[in-house]
């Protein structure tokens, strides 16, 4: 496929967008136009910089791609939204040119959209349920939602159209938020917003959680986040940051002594998993968390002025096939690994990560190795990784997750000469809170026990995000705040 | 914020520096440990904590140059401050009626030590210090040790105080001897650690050892901490700092704290040539 540039992109949607504009469109009309592709940096441009791959749709493009949606009376995409985004209303306005109204009707339901826009999976979500994409048979053709909710997002940051929500007067309540994340922010802005007071602590000296510290700066510009926290603090929310609840004070220490009236806790899944195989502990061996958060935090990858240290990698196995795998295999390439290979016990098809962020990898030169997986980490006499022992596997009958059960296939153990690994299996919850308040109650897991509206086992305590559900998505985290803030704004306003 | 309110020289590579950090200094056990980051580039490292001072609201930390971060820190004049300090972290020393406790301290590890021995005194312990140098004119805290210790013990490689030689070898003896030590706390080098827990595992004696490993975190969400803990990775800011001695795999935690050397070597020296301060 030949690379296209935002130039390129704009003028043939101008082309085509004169074609359509002036006249009703019929439904054939609509299905004919072609999906609008996300212009890019050129891949072997882009793994010498952290800068950001896509590079947003120009309004043509967005005007073109917006005149695909069909208007459904039946609201499939609505229906795939975890916080139920008027979704064919938003693109009707961006079709109509009034990107205000667009960025509006998407606020409505959702905080972050310059966020979400850029990392939902769409394509399990809304766009799965596309009618366009259900004609095409291809739900990669489906309306592009996401992009369009990051053009209307960033066309009002751009614009310096970006207001704080109004806050009500104050109701001279405190509401305790802990962890700053997507969850958290949610919970922050909604609790607020009913003049309630919000003090958010935060363990890092950066607000934004995993927005901050897992997700790269080529896929999430640290800015977005850092003006979506300015618009907090604008709204009066307090944040305490190198504040770490369990530690520096305990949650039961913010009821009592500091007289919370509520607290939502939304730390996420911070605990990474290993594989528990022989020589994991070697020099060179790192969870992705550590890797991605060296080099997006505390950002080492420039190396001149940042003091924390990043490996210095020639060929790097990441292991694990998420959207976090993706992060950790493509930073490598961009810290100035040769060679970045990606190892998945079952095949492409059952990989979680998004299919954007794999054909991204794949463009960058990222060499994916299905049905492989480690099965131990041989290192030299220094205790640095110089090999893994790798397994073949096959896919055997669907498991719980209804996916196919990667099948180890004795005897097939190969070597495979690396100087890091990078694991990215998942992370499991973070024991902190739990292990300094013994009333909250936990699952076998870990996770926080909350009922449908964010409510733990204690009283004036909600829960939300990864630490409730496991590690998922953004969206979802966000959808779990809207629902606890909405738990606490009536808990205080019967008060 | 985490202004330094004194910072004295030690000896030649030890400072002992105090700041304010009020709810860190109350919220503090014996055992635990702070993360600084000395300036908004800079990395973030874990300290132990020597002391605290809850009226006045600073906490004392002791820090041995090594790299580039301790040599900023070694730097820094009252009145100027850090970046941030978080914590305090890890699990707090199990402080309860043992009986006979052995204390070591190798080097700076005296610090993080003399709180938890001063803890376990007050718990009406019996307790035997036993703390290490090369030489000299590298102890730290020897009073304030010597203050809550019932018997006292000071060796040198060089011989040029107490004992000469390895604080194993009075810690044999007294493993030897009726009453037999209840506990051992042993904190230093790792390579002490190491053998002071092979000196006690032959009379079975429980060897408490608290470990220093790189950290980014400190609340469990990298896990660049893990060590070998009888055979499981466990990570040191959640799950320690403290372990048993008798399980931890220190050859494999002494090569892990290795794994930047180089480009902490190249940081340092850079920072001297530059003369950053």
């Amino acid at each position: 496929m030949t690379h296209l540039s935002f130039e390129q992109f704009k003028s043939k949607a101008k082309e085509l967008l004169e074609k359509f504009t002036g006249k009703p469109l019929s439904t054939k009309d609509k299905i004919s136009i072609p999906m609008q592709e996300m212009p890019t940096q050129e891949p072997l441009e882009r793994i010498k910089n952290m800068s950001e791959v896509a590079l947003g749709y120009s309004p043509e493009q967005a005007k073109l791609e917006a005149l695909r949606c069909l208007e459904c009376k039946n609201l499939p995409c609505i229906k795939g939204c975890p916080v139920q985004i008027n979704i064919p209303g938003f693109i009707k306005a961006i079709a109509d040119g009034d990107n205000k109204l667009a960025i509006d009707i998407i606020k409505r339901n959702s905080l972050l959209p310059a966020v979400c826009g850029r990392v939902c999976p769409q394509e399990t979500q809304c766009q799965e349920l596309c009618t366009i994409g259900k004609s095409l048979k291809d739900v990669n053709q489906a309306v592009s939602i996401g992009r369009l909710e990051r053009f209307v997002a960033d066309w009002e940051r751009d614009n310096h159209l970006m207001k704080a929500p109004e806050v009500k007067p104050e109701t001279h309540k405190k509401v305790a938020v802990i962890g700053s994340g997507p969850a958290g922010i949610t919970v922050a802005a909604d609790v607020r917003r009913e003049g309630h007071s919000v003090t958010i602590f935060e363990a890092f000296h950066k607000p934004g959680g995993v927005l901050i510290y897992g997700i790269p700066e080529f896929r999430l510009p640290k800015k977005i986040v850092e003006i979506e926290i300015e618009t907090l603090k604008k709204m009066g929310v307090e944040i305490k940051t190198n504040f770490v609840i369990g530690r520096t004070k305990t949650l039961p220490e913010l009821l009592e002594k500091d007289k919370f009236d509520a607290i939502f806790i939304g730390t996420g899944a911070g605990l990474p998993k290993f594989l528990e195989i022989e020589g994991e502990n070697a020099i060179g061996v790192f969870s992705a968390n550590e890797y991605l958060t060296r080099s997006n935090l505390m950002r080492a990858y420039d190396r001149e002025h940042a003091d924390t240290p990043i490996v210095r990698s020639h060929k790097v196995a990441v292991l694990g096939g998420g959207n976090v795998a993706m992060d950790a295999a493509r930073t490598a390439l961009r810290l100035g690994a040769q060679e970045v290979h990606l190892i998945y016990r079952r095949t492409e098809v059952e990989m979680p990560a998004r299919v954007e962020e794999v054909a991204h990898a794949k463009e960058e030169g990222v060499q994916f190795h299905f049905l492989e997986n480690a099965k131990r980490i041989i290192s030299d006499d220094y205790g640095c990784v110089k090999a893994i022992e790798c397994l073949k596997y096959q896919l055997g009958e669907p498991d719980s997750s209804g996916r196919r059960r990667p099948i180890a296939i004795k005897g097939s153990e190969f070597l495979f000469e690396v100087d890091t690994v990078i694991v990215a299996v998942g992370n499991e919850s973070n024991p902190l809170i739990k292990q300094t308040t013994p009333d909250l109650k936990t699952n076998e897991w870990g996770n926080i026990i909350a009922d449908a509206n964010g409510k733990t086992s204690m009283d004036r305590v909600f829960a939300g995000g990864d630490i409730v559900i496991g590690a998922a998505t953004v969206i979802l985290a966000m959808g779990q705040g809207r629902i606890a803030a909405k738990s606490i704004n009536e808990l205080l306003s019967s008060k | 914020m985490n202004t330094i309110i004194e910072n004295k020289q030690l000896s030649e590579n030890v400072f002992q520096i105090t700041l304010e950090a009020p709810m860190i200094a109350e919220s503090r056990k014996p055992g635990q440990f702070i993360l600084l980051q000395v300036h908004e580039d800079g990395e973030r490292i874990p300290l132990t904590i020597a002391d605290v001072d809850i009226k006045a609201g600073t906490i004392t930390l002791i820090v041995q140059v090594a790299g580039k971060t301790t040599h900023l820190l070694s730097q820094l004049k009252s009145g100027e401050s850090i970046f941030y300090v978080v914590g305090p972290l890890g699990n707090p020393t199990h402080i309860d009626y043992f009986g006979r406790v052995i204390c070591i301290g190798g080097g700076i590890g005296t610090a993080p030590l003399y709180p938890i021995a001063k803890a376990l005194k007050e718990k009406g312990n019996y307790l035997i210090t036993i703390l290490g140098a090369r030489t000299k004119n590298l102890f730290i805290l020897e009073d304030k040790m010597k203050a809550v210790s019932d018997e006292f013990i000071i060796c040198t490689d060089d011989g040029s105080y107490g004992q000469k030689g390895l604080v194993t070898q009075p810690l044999k003896e007294l493993c030897e001897k009726t009453p037999k030590p209840d506990l051992v706390v042993a904190i230093g080098p790792a390579i002490m650690m190491k053998f002071c827990a092979e000196t006690t595992r032959p009379f079975h004696i429980k060897t408490l050892v608290s470990l220093n490993t790189i950290m980014v975190d400190g609340t469990g969400m990298c896990g660049g901490c893990r060590v070998s803990v009888g055979g499981k990775a466990q990570f040191v800011c959640v799950d320690g700092p403290e372990f048993d001695g008798h399980l931890v795999d220190f050859q494999n935690m002494m090569q892990r704290l290795s794994a930047y050397k180089k480009q902490e070597e190249l940081k340092y020296h850079e920072c001297k040539l530059k003369n950053i301060r």
